[in-house]
Formats: C-alpha cells, structure tokens, sequence
C-alpha cells in the first residue's frame, strides 16, 4: 500500500480487500467494554478542514482517537486562513507542529494531490474530499457497507448492480465509488439528469441512463446522493419539485426495487427533496450503518497507514 | 536442520499439558482456553479437543494481539487475525492464554493487554508448546510442552498439520 490515500486509484485489489478485512476484525475487537486501542499512541493526526463537514470529521476524529492517536481539528474558519495564509503555510505550519497525518478536505479538486506532492510536509496524506474530485475513505465504507449486507459475497462483489442516483456532476462520492465499486467487480448505473452527469462519462466503466423508472427492479444496492444546493450556481435543475419527482426516491420506488435491495446515502441528506424521509427511515436504509461503518473503515485506514513502518522509510 | 518434536512428542506434550490444567485448576469448570492466531489457536483447539475426550467441553476462543504490539513502528504493518470470543466470555473465568513458542515474552505482554480490554478474567495462565528462553519480560508459562535451550540467532519453527501439513518442532538456522 502507498503512504498516501488521495484516490481510489492508489490501492491495489488487494489493498481494498485488506482495508475491508481490517475494518471486519476491528470491529469484533472494538466491540467489548473497553473502544479503545492503544495502537497509534503517540501519534497526532490533523484533520485540515477547509470545507464545512460533520460527519466525515467526526468520524476521522473518532476514528483516530479509538487508535489512541492524539487528534488536532483545524477548520479554516477562525484560523489564519481566514486572514489568507495559504495552504503552503498553513502546511508548513502542521509539519514543524510533527503532524504524522493530515486529513485533507478542501474546496478545491486535486488539492490533497498538491499537498502530497509539494514537498511542503512529510506526513500521510489523506484524502476526506477534494472538490468535486474524489472521496475515496467514503467509496471505502459504502464498499465495506454493501460487504456487510451481503455477507455471502466475502467482499467480491462481482455482477452486484448498483445505482448511483443524483448529481453526479459534482460528486466526489460518485466519482470514487465508481472506481472502487468496478474495482471490486459491481456493475455501476448512473441515473441522472443530463445536465447534472459529467463530460467525457461516456469513457468512465458505467451504463448511464436519464430514467429512474426504467430498470428499478434490476439494481442491489441503490445510492442516493445529495442534491448540493450550494454548488447549484447555475440552472442545473427546472425546479426541486421536478426533480423530486423525476429522480427522488419514494415510497413508490421503494415499492419497486428487489426485496433485499438497500437504500444508501452518503449524508446530509436533503429529506424531502433527494430521497423521502419515510424512504430514508425504512428497513431497507443503511445510512445509519455507513456512519458507524465510516469510523472502522478510517480507523482501518488509519492503522494500515500509520501503524506499521512507511514503506518508503523502509526504503531510505 | 533436524526435527526436535514429531508428530507424537506434539501429541504427547499437549495431552500433559491438558492433564495440568485439569490439575491446576482442580476441574474446567471455569476454564476457557484462548489461542494466539495463527499457530496458538490451532494448539487451543486441540487441546479442547482432548479435555473432550477427558469428559469436559471447554470453550476455546481466539485472541488476535496485533494492536498492541510493541514493534509495530518497526515492521510495516499486518493484517489482523481474527478475534474470537469463547462462548460464555472470559469475565471471572481462569483464562489459559495458548502460543506455540515463547520468546521474549512481548506477544504475551501484548495478549494481556488485548484480553484486558475484553473484560476482567479471574486468572490468566499461560499454556506454550516450546518455550525457548531469551525473555526479555517478566512473564513465565505455566504450562510448557519441551524446555528447548536456543542461542538466540537461531529460530524455532513451528509447524502444524492444520495450515503446514505436518506436525513438527524444529530449529532453523545457527
């Protein structure tokens, strides 16, 4: 495994398979009285959030902290980024602090690339979303996720269908899924409006179709994703209401789909608009379950990247 | 290269061993065994196997210690092994943890931290194939199958029928 996780394309097969058996094992050890691990005691993790984020920082937070590293949150706001320093400073600050990691989520895409290459800090780099680029420790929980929900597969998911439904125009989450999910063997469909799926899809390893309606009954897995009304500058969509209509998941469609299909959602969630919240709340919706897998994964994550020697250490 | 223990001595050491823990602990009533993966869990389950050939079902469990080694900084990192908990727990129960060389000592240190996260035994015992000395720990077995003086270049190999398909006991290397 490389030193760093910026996208999906830096694991192998076999270091998807390792994340998803370590994330397993983990959580049968962290299920007793006592959560915590003592395995990266002593080192500091910072959570470098230029964006506004919950979950994901909660759960790099909780992730790192179950592993006993001490965890630094920086968010832009109220720091000196906000007074302009850039991101060179701001790392070389991190890096003379003896960061051992950095949970990047930024703005801009490729921004976890440049942090990685600049030569600017030594620590792992990890990607927690760089504009409309990529998300890969997301990706990694929706695959442990789905693993979960079909425990007979043993992680090979080869011929699952799934659905990604939504903005995928501006989606890291797709994006990485799309990646990780062929990876591991799943057949991906895009379901979006054409003016919210990105140019050169045709190229990416997916069907792609405008109409929700058509093959419902056929997919597995269907992963909603957030309409994201701040990245909404220009006229994407006629109106909420058509496209809740056209592309949100109902009761109807719930209705529809195969009876042991699941219902995903990367959160927030736009209830109403999206997905409906009866459709959020019923048997077939792990959305609470990514959560709570989100931390395994990243505590998995975590320990694959820091607990061991670099191999580029090994190397020196 | 030569073979210390064969397929019987193997035999013959863990049917002592189960002996001593029926001895020790006056019965099994409270007795699980915990094994160290990869070679420590086949051996508790052998020795489960005999104490259930001697009248007694005793849960066996796996503990897998990764987590808290101490030189995982100096290694790159390992895949966990599995953890499995024995039925009933290890809560107020003697516990006998099971490896299948004892060294230094430090996986048995990292085994008692892991298990001290799991819950609160009433005692811990140590069951080990061979013991080979060079501790660096204050940490004795309470139940060896074969005292093996080694100098410490060389190394005890362990192999089991199970994952190896054989059952020996050799040293390697000088």
């Amino acid at each position: 495994m490389k030193n760093q996780l910026l996208s999906i394309n830096d694991l192998s097969h076999s270091d998807v398979l390792s994340i998803l058996s370590t994330a397993a094992e983990l959580e049968k050890i962290t299920d007793g009285p006592t959560k915590k691990l003592p395995t990266l005691r002593g080192r500091t993790v910072v959570n470098l959030f230029f964006e506004d984020s919950t979950r994901t920082r909660i759960s790099f937070e909780t992730a790192a902290k179950r592993l006993s590293a001490d965890v630094i949150n920086f968010s832009a706001k109220g720091s000196s980024v906000s007074k302009g320093e850039s991101l060179k400073d701001t790392a070389q600050t991190l890096q003379a602090m003896g960061a051992d990691a950095v949970v990047i989520r930024h703005g801009s895409s490729g921004a976890a690339q440049r942090l990685a290459d600049s030569g600017w800090i030594s620590a792992t780099v990890i990607n927690a979303g760089d504009g409309t680029h990529e998300h890969p420790t997301q990706a990694l929980l929706d695959a442990f996720t789905i693993s979960k929900r079909f425990p007979d597969r043993k992680g090979d998911l080869t011929g699952l269908k799934v659905a990604i439904v939504g903005d995928i125009l501006h989606s890291r989450v797709a994006r990485s899924n799309v990646l990780l999910l062929t990876k591991l063997g799943a057949h991906v469909t895009l379901i979006a409006p054409p003016t919210l799926l990105p140019v050169g899809v045709e190229s990416w390893p997916v069907d792609v179709t405008y109409n929700m309606d058509e093959s419902l009954e056929l997919f597995d897995v269907v992963m909603m994703l957030r309409i994201q009304l701040e990245r909404m500058t220009n006229f994407f969509i006629p109106s909420e209401r058509e496209y809740s209509r056209r592309y949100g998941l109902n009761e109807d469609r719930l209705r529809r789909m195969k009876t042991d299909a699941i219902v995903m959602h990367p959160g927030p969630m736009n209830r109403g608009l999206e997905i409906s919240a009866s459709s959020a709340d019923s048997g077939r919706s792990v959305i609470v379950d990514q959560v709570g897998n989100g931390v395994l994964t990243r505590m998995a994550v975590l320990y694959l990247l820091l607990g061991g020697v670099a191999l580029t250490e090994d190397a020196k | 290269m030569s073979a210390i223990l064969e397929s019987a001595d193997i035999v013959r050491a863990l049917k002592r061993i189960s002996h001593e823990i029926i001895e020790k602990n006056q019965g099994l009533d409270s007795v699980v065994l915990l094994g160290i993966p990869t070679r420590g869990a086949y051996l508790a389950h052998r020795i489960a196997a005999i104490l259930k050939e001697l009248g007694s079902d005793v849960p066996v469990g796996t503990l897998d210690i990764t987590m808290h080694r101490d030189d995982l900084r100096m290694r790159p990192p390992r895949p966990l092994l599995p953890t499995v908990m024995p039925i009933g727990g290890i809560e107020g129960k003697d516990v006998v943890l099971v490896d299948d060389v004892l060294f230094s000592g430090r996986t048995i240190r990292a085994a008692l931290d892991a298990l001290g996260e799991l819950g609160r035994p009433k005692t811990v015992q140590l069951a080990v194939l061979v013991d080979r000395g060079h501790r660096e720990l204050p940490i004795r077995a309470d139940y060896v199958g074969k005292n093996l003086p080694t100098s410490a270049k060389e190394s005890v190999k362990v192999s089991l029928m199970e994952i190896d398909n054989i059952d020996s006991v050799e040293i390697v290397g000088a």
